[in-house]
């Protein structure tokens, strides 16, 4: 009788506590991403309407986006897009950790003031930007009047719409790799400095032969995340264009949410989906491959 | 004065720091400006005179309120609810034996690298199955699951000394206590850290709940807010509009102070050292 009541099955011993600890989570990621990512799947393939059953229809989803000119337009607009913010994000946040690893005080009151906009959620902020971009009243077009500069439509122009867009998106997100970058800065010995400078490397040489390579983890790392944030921007083309004028703002990702929630062609929004995610895991795919080749790596030196 | 070198890289930076402080100043004066002289070009930079009214009227024109509490029980459960699933998970893997751990731990990974929009469209038919849309359960539940808390977390854990637990465990704890009592506690600054990241992304996050709320009632701030500019039709209230976000932003950015070390700790922990 003891026996019995003693030996637990064995699998309740080996899986007993791992399951109890990791199965709430796993169950959880499993609905909500493992079967929607296999669902999204079927649906790129299938005609459904919503009430009855989806039916299989192939690749035509995928011939109506590709063959769609304004898919075309869309994606050339999303990559204008990420290509301006990440250039100029990563620029300015590089500037900005430069020169606020030289500063002697004040590192943390300025730290805090560039990471404001990270965490401010973005709707506000377009709203703040949308009445900065207003083309009659806005503070924007009094501040660059004032050096002379004839007024723009901004968010109503198709030239410059796109551009706006860009702005405000490196304003809300540069403080984030700024912070990142600063701390990189701040890893590298000041050994390797001093004894370059020892040796008469100047400020220039200096930057390209010892704070450039030894930064390029960190680098890399900022790089790729901002590259795939900026492809899944929405908000504030919801908010201030809908994707307009003349579609000069239309991004995947409010091309996709127009497709499924307002169209409600839930077809060819899975195929647009899939789309982001194959150029998605594309580009982690190629960091992954250009870091092991260009990265400085202190075990290979 | 002499212009150094030194001087001017502070100039630069001060201007920077101004440019980024900028629209925050725009969205609080505008907040308080009467209609008249929002409308005004060139426009001005305080407010005069001060109109407190805005922030009644915010108020009275839409259920700030309700959007406020919304916010506030989404985001307060969503941070609760992650963080702890996320530590069990990771203590789990951290610290238990089992067949195929690293297996399942990749299978938690991959998570990551699938962007939340490819899921979106089915997520909202998976909503539907269980009757959630327009629900609460609709706008907390799937966000309590994330693959990212459990990757930082396991670090935490895998550079906890075993020492104490492996004492709770002479003194009969079972595995669940232990981990409630011993290892939970210490690794207070990680969960902080996790807590305020999960807060500030649950309190901001515009897509989702856009999707999955049709009434009101069930509006969070962002969601609320979008739907009070669309409710201009001609003329755009300003005044109203930076009250409301002004309201939005506050919480976020009290939070933010008060937790900001460990925040950007937590953030580079999870970026640098991959």
């Amino acid at each position: 009788m003891s026996e019995i009541v003693q030996t637990k099955p064995n699998w309740l011993k080996t899986w007993g506590w791992p399951l109890f600890f990791i199965l709430p989570c796993f169950l959880g990621l499993l609905v909500f991403t493992y079967i929607p990512v296999l669902m999204s799947f079927g649906l790129s393939f299938s005609y459904w309407n919503l009430l009855g059953k989806p039916v299989f229809v192939g690749l035509e989803n995928y011939q109506a986006v590709l063959g769609d000119p304004l898919f075309w337009k869309t994606l050339q607009n999303t990559l204008v897009f990420v290509a301006g913010s990440v250039a100029l994000e990563i620029l300015l946040a590089l500037s900005a950790a430069l020169l606020l690893s030289r500063a002697m005080r004040g590192i943390g009151i300025f730290r805090t003031i560039f990471f404001l906009p990270v965490i401010t959620p973005m709707v506000s902020v377009a709203l703040v930007w949308g009445w900065l971009y207003d083309p009659r009243y806005g503070p924007l077009n009094a501040l660059i009047g004032l050096f002379g500069v004839e007024p723009i439509s901004w968010l109503y122009d198709p030239q410059w719409a796109m551009f706006s867009i860009i702005l405000l998106r490196v304003w809300k997100d540069m403080g984030y790799n700024m912070v990142i970058l600063l701390a990189g800065l701040q890893g590298i010995p000041t050994h390797l400095y001093e004894s370059a400078s020892l040796d008469g490397a100047g400020a220039i040489q200096r930057f390209f032969r010892i704070t450039l390579p030894m930064l390029s983890p960190t680098l890399f790392f900022v790089t790729t995340v901002s590259l795939i944030n900026a492809f899944q921007a929405f908000d504030s083309v919801y908010l201030l264009t809908q994707g307009g004028p003349e579609n000069s703002t239309q991004v995947v990702v409010f091309w996709l949410f127009q497709n499924a929630f307002q169209f409600y062609k839930v077809g060819p929004a899975s195929a647009i989906a899939y789309i982001l995610f194959i150029i998605i895991l594309a580009i982690t795919m190629i960091q992954w491959w250009l870091r092991k080749k260009w990265v400085y790596n202190e075990a290979d030196a | 004065m002499k212009l150094t070198p030194k001087l001017f890289w502070m100039v630069t930076l001060i201007c920077g720091a101004l440019a980024m402080m900028g629209p925050f100043w725009v969205m609080l004066s505008t907040s308080l400006m009467t209609q008249a002289q929002v409308f005004k070009f060139p426009p001005d930079l305080f407010p005069n005179p001060i109109q407190w009214g805005n922030y009644a009227r915010v108020f009275q024109q839409a259920p700030m309120l309700q959007y406020f509490f919304n916010s506030v029980i989404v985001a307060s459960v969503t941070t609760l609810g992650q963080v702890f699933l996320c530590a069990m998970a990771a203590y789990g893997f951290s610290r238990l034996h089992f067949p195929h751990k690293n297996l399942f731990f990749l299978v938690f990974l991959v998570t990551m690298m699938i962007p939340p929009q490819v899921n979106i469209v089915p997520l909202f038919f998976v909503m539907k199955t269980f009757h959630w849309v327009d629900t609460y359960a609709g706008l907390i539940v799937p966000g309590l699951f994330g693959a990212f808390g459990v990757f930082l977390l396991r670090q935490w854990f895998n550079a906890l000394p075993k020492e104490l637990e492996e004492a709770a465990y002479m003194d009969g704890c079972n595995p669940f206590q232990v981990f409630w009592r011993v290892a939970l506690p210490l690794a207070m600054p990680a969960l902080v850290a996790l807590g305020i990241f999960v807060f500030i992304s649950s309190w901001n996050s515009f897509m989702w709940p856009l999707i999955i709320t049709q009434s009101e009632a069930l509006r969070t701030l962002p969601v609320g807010i979008a739907a009070l500019k669309s409710s201009y039709r001609d003329v755009t209230d300003w005044s109203i509009l930076m009250a409301a976000s002004t309201v939005s932003i506050v919480p976020i950015v009290l939070v933010f102070l008060m937790g900001q070390r460990q925040f950007i700790q937590g953030i580079l922990q999870g970026g640098v050292k991959e």
